[in-house]
């Protein structure tokens, strides 16, 4: 069993899945075409964020979509530098979860700060649209510090 | 239990939205392309294989089990994954095992005009076929047991790639009959019988 | 419940294989296992493995590495696009079913082609996760500084378990990070790659493979001096959102430990296929084990990663050692998923 190797070729996979949504997932995608992000509620009043069709404790079907805060707070983050040649960022950047104001499970997104430093549990992010909306994660450009006063 | 007949409600489209999603044109799908680069190494078999092409050669592994000759090689006789290391030349002359012609062009591949003929190549000397466009005569009389020999590119050109061959033409010789075409000719065997070698009109 | 035990066990991992395929790899661990007892593919009853395409970026690369079993003639079969300790369940339930008698199992993992931390963000949500890419790393990372900053870990244990790792791997022929005189001052003084996780807190990425058979009953007592019975398996899942778990837990893995009846004696040591020091950390609570319990003799994954072999790879360690007589009882488990979603567990023990 040598283990030389000589011969090297690149390969490139490509899937261009586009994938159905159903009405609940659906439902998240539109808010964020819209400019608002949307949890689903829970039969213990509980909202989730991003919703999902079935309660993973209970397993009950889910069906009551609420619009949540567009703010929240960092539960936890790292640091992604260099940034990843598929991802939707240019720069290194925060990867955080995100517990929205009035929501009970934290959203995974980027946090748009320059460099580790600015970055810390507990601190206060609200959301960054783009402008060209079409119903996907990406719509949100990611997370920024909370501007103190403004409102998100 | 639910009842397996009835749509689970969070499938059955029956939610509840917020007042800002109640009048918007609701998302459907959502495009999610994956793209994944990777640099691949041909190991061994495959690395010698390919290189003979540079060198106008083509080469198998032969079976230490029954002398049955694999192309390409793989470093392995697959029914018995036994290793193989023994390296044959080949001859560049075969005849036609199977074939197809495909009639829709393949994305990325302009050089493939359609309608083409791919074939299954069994190369004189070899137990199994590989894969080989057949050019050099009308589409229509390519047949199985059809006797072909490779059509090189200019020796300047070649590569260490199978697509130095540029393809497969017919040699005009009379042809393998269709019952000693292709695998037929060649029994896989097993421990009862082990028998790898071919039974070839040409032979 | 039939009597099975592991009988036969190879394995090969290296950094990086470049001028060897997965069915090059294979074919010298499969001949290894079957010819250490004795035995022919025709006289195994069920052949199962486990692998993944993505890896090295080969589309149905399994089919491809059936050639290093040989199947003529015809072999039953099974594949899981999981790590091979799943596959080694698969082969225990049909011995349990009395449908073979002896099982073949393999797992392998040729990732050094691609990019295996980006390529692992495909077992993420599709919808809401994947398209950002995080990598294997960052998603770990969100788990290990939950685990810090809750209090329930701190940097100097994560730091002492990666030093452990290497000390352990000096000697081990399958780790690919070892040493003997690294101390936690020096993996403390590492700078973060994926903050707080530290190069030497990530298992350090390997390719290989692991063959193992199976047997039942007194065939395997005739087969090998030394049967490592396997006394329990089970394997447990939790939730796939990252965001509806509490990640400085794994119930499953807790869940899989009391089914395989880890607790019901005293273990000798553990084999553990935790991907980071935190990993590792959460898994000695959830899996109960005893503060002075020697956890992973061999170095554990962290000294070597195969992906889609490492977890066979403990119950092949833990197995080998029982037969040599370095221990008359373990736990190896193996894992799947982000951040312990998924886990499994296998008592062994020998005679």
């Amino acid at each position: 069993m040598g283990d030389g190797g000589g011969l090297r070729a690149d390969l490139v996979l490509e899937y261009p899945f586009t994938r159905t949504t159903g009405p609940v997932i659906g439902a998240f995608l539109t808010g964020l075409r819209e400019g608002v992000i949307t949890g689903i509620r829970r039969s213990d009043g509980t909202v989730m964020v991003p919703p999902v069709e079935y309660d993973p404790v209970t397993s009950e079907p889910l069906t009551e979509i609420v619009e949540v805060a567009a703010c929240g707070e960092v539960v936890s983050w790292t640091w992604v530098d260099p940034p990843r040649p598929q991802s939707p960022w240019d720069e290194p950047h925060g990867l955080a979860l995100i517990m929205l104001d009035g929501t009970d499970t934290p959203l995974l997104h980027g946090v748009l700060v320059g460099s580790a430093a600015e970055l810390w549990t507990g601190m206060r992010v609200e959301a960054v649209w783009r402008d060209e909306r079409v119903g996907h994660i990406c719509d949100l450009a990611g997370f920024a510090p909370e501007v103190p006063g403004a409102v998100a | 239990m639910s009842d397996p007949d009835v749509p689970p409600s969070a499938l059955s489209g029956d939610v509840t939205l917020p007042a800002v999603l109640r009048d918007v044109e609701p998302v459907r799908s959502v495009r999610t392309p994956i793209r994944l680069e990777y640099s691949v190494t041909a190991g061994s078999a495959a690395e010698a294989y390919l290189r003979a092409y540079a060198e106008k050669r083509i080469v198998g592994h032969r079976s230490p089990v029954d002398g049955a000759v694999f192309i390409p090689p793989r470093g392995v006789d697959p029914r018995y994954g036994q290793e193989t290391a023994e390296e044959v030349e080949l001859a560049h002359t075969g005849h036609v095992g199977s074939f197809c012609v495909t009639h829709l062009p393949i994305p990325g591949r302009s050089d493939l005009v359609p309608p083409y003929v791919s074939a299954w190549i069994h190369l004189d000397g070899s137990a199994i076929g590989f894969l080989g466009l057949v050019a050099g005569c009308a589409n229509e009389d390519v047949r199985i047991g059809m006797r072909v020999r490779a059509v090189w590119k200019p020796d300047g050109e070649l590569g260490p790639t199978s697509e130095s061959i540029l393809h497969w033409e017919p040699t005009g010789e009379p042809d393998v009959p269709f019952e000693r075409a292709g695998n037929r000719a060649w029994r896989a065997g097993g421990p009862d019988g082990r028998d790898g070698r071919q039974e070839r009109g040409d032979a | 419940m039939r009597d099975v035990a592991v009988v036969a066990t190879a394995q090969h991992q290296v950094a990086a294989l470049t001028g060897t395929t997965e069915v090059q790899l294979m074919v010298p661990l499969l001949n290894a296992v079957r010819d250490a007892i004795g035995l022919t593919q025709a006289d195994i009853g069920f052949t199962c493995s486990g692998s993944s395409d993505f890896l090295a970026g080969q589309a149905f690369s399994f089919v491809h590495t059936l050639d290093a079993v040989g199947s003529v003639p015809p072999i039953s079969e099974s594949h899981v696009e999981m790590d091979g300790a799943f596959a080694l369940y698969e082969a225990w339930v049909k011995i349990q079913t009395g449908a073979a008698d002896t099982a073949l199992v393999y797992g392998y993992g040729k990732s050094s082609p691609g990019s295996l931390r980006d390529i692992l963000a495909l077992q993420l949500d599709p919808y809401h996760v994947a398209p950002l890419w995080p990598t294997a790393d960052a998603v770990a990372a969100l788990q290990a500084r939950l685990l810090l900053e809750s209090g329930v870990s701190g940097a100097g244990e994560l730091a002492e378990i990666a030093v452990r790792s290497m000390r352990h791997a000096v000697g081990s022929p399958h780790a690919v990070r070892s040493s003997a005189d690294v101390t936690v001052a020096d993996v403390l003084a590492e700078a973060p790659v994926a903050d707080p996780l530290r190069p030497s807190d990530i298992a350090a990425e390997a390719d290989g493979g692991c063959a193992v058979v199976l047997a039942a009953g007194d065939l395997a007592r005739g087969l090998c001096e030394r049967p490592a019975w396997i006394r329990g398996i089970d394997h447990r899942i939790d939730a796939h959102g990252l965001g509806v778990r509490d990640l400085t837990r794994s119930p499953s893995a807790a869940a899989a430990a009391v089914r395989a009846g880890a607790g019901d004696d005293r273990l000798d040591f553990a084999e553990l296929h935790g991907l980071y020091t935190s990993q590792e950390a959460i898994l000695v609570r959830e899996l109960d084990l005893d503060d002075d319990l020697l956890v992973n003799p061999s170095g554990g994954a962290l000294a070597g990663n195969t992906t889609m072999a490492a977890g066979l790879m403990r119950i092949a360690e833990a197995a080998a050692r029982i037969s040599a007589g370095e221990g008359d009882r373990a736990l190896a488990h193996a894992t799947s998923g982000p951040c312990l979603q998924q886990n499994l567990v296998c008592v062994l023990e020998g005679e």
